[in-house]
């Protein structure tokens, strides 16, 4: 059948490809062409100005900002929610004891599998105004509801020293459920003989989780840092429907990804756009790039 | 256990798929929804085009179709489809209107504006509305001084021109060059529940002393007295303030800010006005607003938890399946903030808003104009009013005619105010990043530091970061 193969291949292959070629390469180059004019978003694309746009982004106190909220959320998103799953995981698998022979999950631990996972299913749209009417700032939001009636009411994301930290309270809740999934398959993989050796000699369940499950679920764990903290990049959707005046107030929780869509359809400086683009893709590669690096190093080591 | 990390197929696919989802597809998307970067030449298509007489003064070609786009909005859309479409057939039976609608109205137009193949006549509106200053730059609107010069339908001896109120050209003209028709007709003002302000004895102030101490009493009534919804509405706290400003220094105040011209925003009647309204944030404000949109405050409002709201004349049609049964709107000027103010009390803001354009480069521009010019009759514009409790740009459309407490409190503020009504300002439209300073800018003012002197600053720096900025399309108005 050697000669049926190529065309086989090819055949299989053309229609992605052409879709992946005129759909996400040429709309980059497209957009790396874009990010060195000045462009309205209309008509003719006429004014090169070199690095003109970077060098208005250097000035740009609002990119700073965002940038800013961007590593915030890379930095705690990542570990607040690794930490989460980790620890809900080991309940709902490991933490219940051991009997028989089989380590199991605290007691009704197949409801709560079931519990965590439901925010996964729900679109984050739909989260975002959900959450808005949590984090609601008079007494009809949930929170301020909860509180006695003689307390003034936080106003959460109307208050720039917390708005930040609504916006990652939701992207945790959001996520813990799918990586407790994820950690959950990972301890299925490990020994049943390694817990049960350790519970002869007498290990507590702290000790399980820190000496065998932590150990040997480590790549998966990885693999959940470099989801996360190309979730972080994003968070456009809870800010543009969540917070003060869209990345407010006063840009307390404008990210990157709000900055581009505002600067290309709201702004009409779609070149300005192009160029924060460009950034976005060089910062999220480079961030691939350091983490893949690292865990190479790890698993050569393991 | 397996090493993940070391199987390719993980590496490309997962990891490389969540990198694009967000960082490779959020780029391409720009030129994505742009559409057709490069169909950038001007060729442009054969244009359909009649004899001009004094019953086709635009000189349509009876037979061509014309292509409409409506937004479909607040306003609906049956005031097109069931008013002026078959207004428009009764005399031109053989042109046939495509019709379409659309709720978010860049992203179906601009692509075909962009492929050289708009349709005739656009309703730029809603939040996805396209930047009209940048249409006309890129030449894609067109000129519609034949229009306006052209006798209007149903109205005998006056040019279409004739027999709009004031500035509601200017509105949509560009250096000079009308090219938009504005089309419905908004008051400004500060709103209240008439019968609430009759049942507690109170009258809506002239003066700002009298507003300040008709908000004390209000306070004590257990009443919010002033609000606005600072999440998502704070323009029009912003409209607040720039009105003031334009009673206390005439609307020269806002022209110059509108031209960007140094100093424009430190100027001292923005001070003043800024200064009053701090003084009422600090002290009759509530607090959580700034986290409340604009139908939370506005529910409040009908519940007669907050007393004056400042909103345009939309309002009543916005909240009409929210208002019970009692609640009167009522609108009142603006009260004097000092009393050397240019402008009288009685002074109001009104200005023409939803932008209705020809395409410069569609296939029958000519027809969309007179489609125009079919809406801009007395009997469409009556209608428009009807359906949509918003009053239109046609003067005295709907004069006699009680359609609702609010409109017609609002046709009798503009009618006090007589020749002191003013359009107001263009910036927000204009330059949509210096827009989104003063909602910020507001928002901190009114809730935070009650600052004027900050505010002012705030905005002139930014309007002067603007008028630096050679990658922003430029305006002005005299």
């Amino acid at each position: 059948m050697r000669h049926g193969k190529y065309p086989f291949i090819i055949g299989f292959l053309v229609v992605p490809v052409a879709l992946y070629a005129i759909f996400v390469v040429w709309a980059y180059i497209q957009a790396f062409y874009l990010s060195v004019y000045e462009w309205s978003g209309l008509g003719p694309v006429t004014n090169f100005v070199g690095l003109g746009n970077f060098q208005k982004m250097i000035h740009d106190t609002l990119f700073w900002q965002s940038i800013k909220h961007n590593a915030f959320l890379l930095i705690l998103l990542p570990l607040i929610t690794v930490i989460l799953a980790l620890v809900f995981a080991f309940l709902l698998n490991v933490g219940g004891g051991h009997k028989g022979g089989v380590t199991r999950g605290v007691w009704g631990s197949k409801v709560y599998r079931v519990i965590f996972f439901f925010p996964q299913l729900l679109a984050l749209a739909i989260v975002a105004v959900i959450f808005g009417r949590v984090f609601g700032p008079d007494k009809s939001g949930m929170i301020n509801g909860l509180f006695p009636e003689s307390w003034q009411p936080w106003l959460f994301l109307a208050d720039e020293r917390y708005a930040m930290a609504c916006i990652l309270v939701v992207l945790v809740w959001q996520a813990v459920g799918f990586y407790v999934v994820l950690f959950s398959a990972g301890m299925g993989n490990i020994p049943q003989e390694v817990y049960e050796a350790a519970a002869i000699d007498g290990a507590t369940r702290v000790t399980l989780f820190f000496r065998i499950t932590i150990p040997l679920l480590w790549n998966t764990v990885q693999v959940a840092f470099v989801y996360l903290g190309i979730a972080a990049f994003d968070a456009f959707a809870l800010v543009n429907i969540m917070t003060v005046d869209r990345g407010g107030p006063d840009g307390a929780t404008s990210v990157l990804s709000l900055m581009i869509y505002r600067n290309a359809f709201e702004f009409s400086q779609a070149g300005y756009a192009s160029a924060l683009g460009v950034v976005l893709f060089f910062v999220t590669l480079s961030f691939a790039w350091v983490t893949l690096s690292a865990t190479r190093r790890e698993s050569v080591e393991a | 256990m397996t090493d993940i990390f070391t199987k390719p197929e993980l590496d490309r696919r997962t990891l490389l798929r969540r990198a694009a989802a967000v960082g490779l597809l959020a780029t391409p998307a720009v030129s994505m929804l742009s559409a057709c970067v490069g169909s950038s030449d001007d060729t442009t298509q054969e244009q359909a085009t009649g004899t001009k007489s004094a019953d086709n003064p635009l000189g349509i070609d009876p037979k061509a179709g014309v292509e409409i786009v409506i937004f479909n909005g607040g306003l609906g859309t049956k005031y097109a489809t069931d008013v002026d479409t078959p207004l428009f057939n009764k005399k031109w039976p053989d042109a046939k209107i495509t019709y379409s609608q659309a709720e978010e109205i860049s992203t179906i137009v601009q692509p075909r504006i962009n492929a050289g193949n708009p349709p005739d006549m656009i309703n730029n509106s809603g939040s996805k509305l396209m930047d009209f200053g940048a249409i006309v730059k890129a030449g894609q609107a067109a000129d519609l001084t034949d229009l306006f010069a052209a006798p209007s339908l149903d109205i005998a001896g006056k040019t279409v021109a004739d027999t709009l109120v004031p500035g509601a050209i200017e509105q949509g003209s560009y250096d000079g060059k009308p090219f938009a028709v504005n089309y419905s007709y908004t008051v400004f003002g500060l709103w209240y529940n008439a019968a609430l302000f009759k049942k507690n004895n109170w009258t809506p102030p002239t003066t700002w002393a009298e507003f300040t101490a008709l908000c004390d009493k209000i306070k004590a009534a257990g009443i919010t007295p002033f609000g606005f919804a600072g999440a998502n509405a704070s323009y029009y706290m912003v409209r607040a303030i720039m009105t003031s400003a334009g009673k206390i220094g005439t609307e020269q105040v806002l022209k110059d800010i509108d031209n960007l011209k140094a100093g424009a925003w430190t100027n001292d009647a923005v001070k003043q006005a800024a200064e009053a309204w701090a003084g009422i944030g600090k002290n009759y404000i509530n607090k959580t607003f700034l986290g409340l949109r604009h139908t939370e405050v506005q529910l409040q409002q009908n519940q007669d938890k907050v007393a004056i709201y400042p909103c345009g004349s939309w309002l009543e049609n916005e909240q009409a399946k929210d208002t019970p049964s009692g609640f009167e709107y009522a609108i009142m000027p603006y009260p004097s903030v000092t009393a050397a103010d240019k402008l009288p009390a009685a002074a109001i803001n009104a200005a023409a808003g939803e932008i209705y354009f020809a395409a410069a480069k569609a296939k029958n521009p000519q027809g969309g104009k007179e489609y125009l010019r079919t809406m801009l009759s007395k009997e469409a514009a009556l209608e428009f009013t009807k359906l949509t409790k918003s009053l239109t740009v046609v003067a005295g459309a709907s004069d006699g005619v009680t359609i609702s407490p609010g409109l017609t409190s609002a046709n009798d503020a503009v009618t006090k105010a007589g020749k002191d009504v003013f359009m107001g300002y263009l910036f927000d439209t204009w330059y949509k990043k210096l827009d989104d300073e003063s909602r910020a800018a507001a928002n901190d003012l009114m809730f935070k530091d009650y600052d004027a002197a900050k505010f002012c600053d705030r905005m002139e720096k930014a309007s002067q970061a603007v008028a630096k900025d050679s990658s922003v399309t430029k305006f002005t108005r005299s």
